[in-house]
């Protein structure tokens, strides 16, 4: 079971009261730019077999958005952060490299 | 390879069984192929059986990181339907239906194959319309199906309440020629008919890195040491995204988790395949008189072959109403797989940016019944470098805006 974090309010509680809203730090891309950054922002994805950046919606409590660092391998949650960023703040890559030594942060 | 026949087995009930031989060699990598197919379950099995057979292709080596079949080939609910709405899948889908009918005689081994009809309802009016659009688009493909009434669908499952409140059967998309067959034994068929070409199937053999030159492939780095190639198919579903960044390429596809669930056997009740999208959930009955019971996926990426139990719970909860004597029974067991799912819904079958590399991808939640039409239209892609089938299904249409869109046409159950 998946146990995400509301970074909005502070709760932890199941899947169930979450939607999940794809990876995180996707760069828009919009008219005029090319096919290839097109398609880049609709379809392609890092899709990692471990750790991943998404997005997270808290339908059924505050309803706000906000980010998780999770690993697709073992559906355990190394943090939550604010909808309002980039990419991975400093804290949320540390949180990972305690869990996960040998990771590195993709481009 | 001994023929499997009647007189066989005759043969071997008067010696005890001792004369059954192994369906197929256990082989040790050799240094260099002429095409390495990574992913030994159906649709990598297929595509070498196909090179091999309609090519003559038999320097051939099938890379397995597990057993052979243990993936998603093991883990569908084994429906075979061809009742899409584009024309590009009706093609690919209708082909393999069609070589599903003589499988079991071409591969000499038993798949099973049960053509006892695939029904999917329609709960809402929007399903009517849509699956009275497909029944249209399937009579100009020349795919046999029919949009049928509620009365039509209760005489053909007599155990369904079609009278709702919630999810009424307003009708239903017959095609009378989908049904099952034993998934399972359609990789082991297609592995004990590529051995015998001489082919070499190497399970526990995973592949960790694909080395080029010059844009090129030149072969795979595996657990087992380096093995060389002209030409090296990736057939792996959940996995591709993985093997894709090895080689230096990116995909549009995500993964995710889909379940699936029997119940404990009973006596025979239903003798068709019940699909339900608008409550995700797909039926039918076993052989051996299990219910076998499909779900959703989830709704984020996922790699833990696993699922969920809410989902179960949805899937059960919403089924019960159309099918009242499921309360009763229990689940024995509950399983999930890795499907890899594209932006339209539809599979990639593809040339890649490394050349020698070819892609077969993207099946996400259907890809049982599209084994053999899949292995077909993959082979000629490998060996020729075109195919009338796969044509449509390049990586590039992401690009180019050129979708095949099936999520719509397909709903959930795919």
């Amino acid at each position: 079971m998946l146990s995400p974090t509301c970074h909005a309010c502070g709760v932890t509680a199941e899947e169930t009261e979450f939607h999940a809203g794809g990876e995180a730090h996707l760069k828009r891309f919009g008219p005029g730019s090319s096919d290839a950054e097109f398609e880049s922002y609709l379809f392609t994805r890092q899709n990692p077999k471990g750790v991943h950046f998404e997005r997270w919606r808290h339908a059924n409590g505050c309803g706000k958005w906000f980010h998780v660092a999770r690993c697709t391998m073992t559906l355990e949650v190394f943090a939550s952060y604010s909808a309002q960023t980039y990419a991975p703040p400093a804290d949320v890559l540390d949180a990972i490299k305690a869990r996960r030594p040998d990771w590195e942060m993709e481009d | 390879m001994k023929k499997y026949s009647v007189f066989a087995v005759a043969r071997e009930a008067m010696r005890h069984h001792t004369g059954w031989n192994r369906a197929w060699r256990d082989a040790q990598p050799k240094k260099k192929y002429d095409v390495i197919i990574i992913g030994a379950g159906g649709h990598g099995l297929a595509t070498a059986y196909y090179l091999g057979k309609n090519f003559g292709i038999t320097n051939v080596a099938i890379l397995e990181k597990g057993w052979l079949g243990g993936g998603n080939t093991g883990r569908n609910t084994t429906i075979i339907r061809s009742n899409y709405l584009q024309d590009p899948s009706a093609a690919i889908y209708e082909k393999a239906r069609s070589l599903y009918e003589t499988m079991s005689q071409d591969l000499n081994y038993n798949v099973m194959f049960s053509p006892r009809g695939v029904i999917m309802l329609a709960q809402t009016e929007h399903e009517v319309r849509g699956y009275k659009r497909t029944a249209h688009a399937n009579a100009l493909q020349g795919v046999k199906t029919e949009f049928i009434d509620p009365q039509r669908v209760k005489q053909l499952v007599p155990i369904m309440n079609i009278d709702g409140p919630r999810y009424p059967v307003l009708g239903g998309l017959w095609q009378a020629r989908g049904g099952t067959a034993r998934h399972d034994a359609v990789a082991w068929g297609y592995a004990r008919a590529c051995s015998d070409m001489g082919m070499d199937v190497i399970q526990k053999c995973e592949v960790t890195g694909v080395r080029s030159a010059g844009g090129k492939v030149v072969g795979v780095s595996t657990n087992r040491g380096d093995i060389d190639c002209d030409k090296l198919g990736m057939v792996v579903a959940g996995h591709s995204g993985h093997l894709a960044d090895m080689a230096g390429f990116r995909l549009p596809v995500e993964s995710v988790a889909l379940q699936a669930l029997v119940s404990e056997p009973i006596k025979p009740c239903m003798d068709v395949v019940v699909m339900a999208n608008t409550v995700h959930g797909y039926l039918s009955q076993s052989d051996k008189g299990e219910m076998v019971i499909g779900g959703g996926t989830d709704g984020y990426n996922n790699f833990t072959q696993r699922g969920s139990f809410h989902h179960v719970e949805e899937t059960v909860r919403s089924l019960i109403e159309t099918f009242p004597m499921l309360s009763r029974l229990k689940m024995l067991r509950q399983w999930g797989g890795i499907v890899d799912v594209t932006g339209d819904r539809s599979p990639i079958l593809s040339k890649t940016p490394v050349e020698g590399v070819f892609i077969n991808c993207g099946w996400g939640t259907g890809g049982f019944k599209a084994i053999p039409g899949s292995g077909w239209g993959f082979a000629e892609l490998m060996a020729k470098g075109q195919s009338p089938l796969t044509d449509a299904f390049g990586m590039e249409r992401f690009q180019e805006g050129r979708f095949i869109d099936e999520s719509v046409a397909a709903g959930v159950a795919h």
